[in-house]
């Protein structure tokens, strides 16, 4: 496989090292010809020391053979435009960009950058995992970001606890379908009667997030007051 | 006619002046507020301290209802961004970018972007003025197709229903 990296900062170099030890043409564009070099020094003659922004070299890297383009540089307009023009110009099937301002992973999957990887937002997610457990967990943003999964584990003292959905009030634009108990996935129907220890999963608009944190969790008075 | 304009140095400060004293409502935008020093004082429009890359800074700009939307920052990528943002995430009406590669202009142009190019722009004037032949290329490149072959319709139009139930996700 013919692979383009662009950018060789940290994340670039190492990419680059790795999929030629596995075996993969690789190619590395670095704008920063003293960065460029020093790579060069190291694993040979597949840097090229300019910039892949500019459709000029983009084309004379290869990018029109090339199977996947990794755009991974520090600066998200960069890396937009990179696997925009990859894609467009190029006719290249697989770009992938790095994402550093998680508000642009919406922008960038709509303007047809095929995989996103956002490092902020893994470690936003990992940290969240930690966060207190009378918090909802954010599973994940659905649709165009308008809608979120969400986790709520259940603790005594939540107002679900004994209590079925049809009994709560869930707020319109939401779904509570599915609960984790025992470590096992089961339906959520209406007149399934949650425990404490249940984790709930639900969909929900951003903006309900407050609502169903009422029904499920508890109003953040009786939260603290636990 | 509403005007936000990104990048307010030499090109942008004139523009921003010119629509204004054309009587229409303009915004500019700029990352330094000393690049602000380049309007004149009678200059009616406001001037936004702010980063265009940023979709809820184009928003608070009013890029929403921006009848015309300029981005004239000296980055390539930055003024496509910014584009892009307000002609897709915004819903700005004509967008104009300033790509100073000739390629991206070109490519961007067929992406639903009025692309400026000063390299063609100059070298053009150059060459016209000595007497040689010049590219023949437009300075600034009309919009011919959309960036989405056909895939998804504009984000503003899937983003802004109240009513999206979850069923539909």
């Amino acid at each position: 496989m013919f692979v383009l990296v662009i950018g060789g900062g940290k994340v670039g170099y190492y990419l680059t090292k790795e999929l030629i030890e596995s075996g993969h043409e690789v190619v590395l564009m670095e704008k920063d010809r003293q960065r460029a070099e020093q790579i060069a020094d190291e694993i040979g003659s597949i840097v090229i020391a300019h910039d892949g922004c500019e459709g000029k070299y983009l084309g004379e890297a290869g990018c029109a053979r090339a199977d996947i383009v990794a755009a991974v540089t520090g600066d998200d307009e960069d890396n937009l435009v990179i696997c925009q023009m990859a894609k467009h110009h190029f006719d290249v099937r697989r770009t992938i960009a790095r994402v550093n301002n998680p508000k642009n992973e919406t922008l960038f999957k709509h303007l047809g950058v095929d995989e996103i990887i956002s490092p902020t937002r893994m470690i936003l997610g990992s940290i969240e995992q930690d966060i207190p457990v009378h918090e909802l967990l954010h599973l994940a943003a659905l649709g165009e970001g308008e809608l979120e999964l969400i986790e709520a584990h259940l603790q005594a003292g939540s107002p679900a606890v004994g209590r079925a959905p049809r009994d709560l009030d869930i707020p319109d634009g939401c779904s509570l379908f599915a609960i984790i108990r025992d470590g096992v996935a089961l339906p959520l129907r209406p007149d399934t009667v949650m425990r404490e220890g249940d984790k709930v999963i639900a969909i929900g608009k951003t903006e309900c997030e407050a609502l169903l944190h009422g029904q499920l969790i508890g109003d953040a008075e009786t939260a603290d007051a636990r | 006619v509403k005007v936000v304009i990104v990048g307010c140095g030499r090109v942008g400060a004139v523009l921003a002046e010119a629509f204004d004293s054309g009587g229409h409502d303009v915004v500019v935008l700029d990352l330094s507020t000393s690049a602000f020093d380049r309007l004149h004082a009678s200059f009616a429009g406001h001037a936004v301290r702010g980063d265009g890359t940023d979709e809820d800074t184009l928003r608070r700009a009013g890029a929403e209802d921006a009848e015309l939307f300029l981005a004239l920052t000296e980055g390539d990528n930055r003024n496509i961004m910014a584009a892009q943002l307000a002609l897709e995430s915004l819903g700005a009406g004509r967008v104009i970018a300033k790509i100073n590669d000739p390629v991206r202009a070109a490519a961007y142009a067929s992406l639903g972007i009025a692309t400026l190019c000063r390299t063609v722009l100059m070298s053009d004037a150059v060459l016209d003025f000595v007497g040689e032949r010049v590219s023949g290329m437009p300075g600034i490149i009309a919009p011919s197709g959309t960036h989405h072959g056909g895939h998804a319709e504009p984000l503003v139009a899937t983003a802004s229903p109240a009513g999206a139930a979850p069923e539909e996700a």
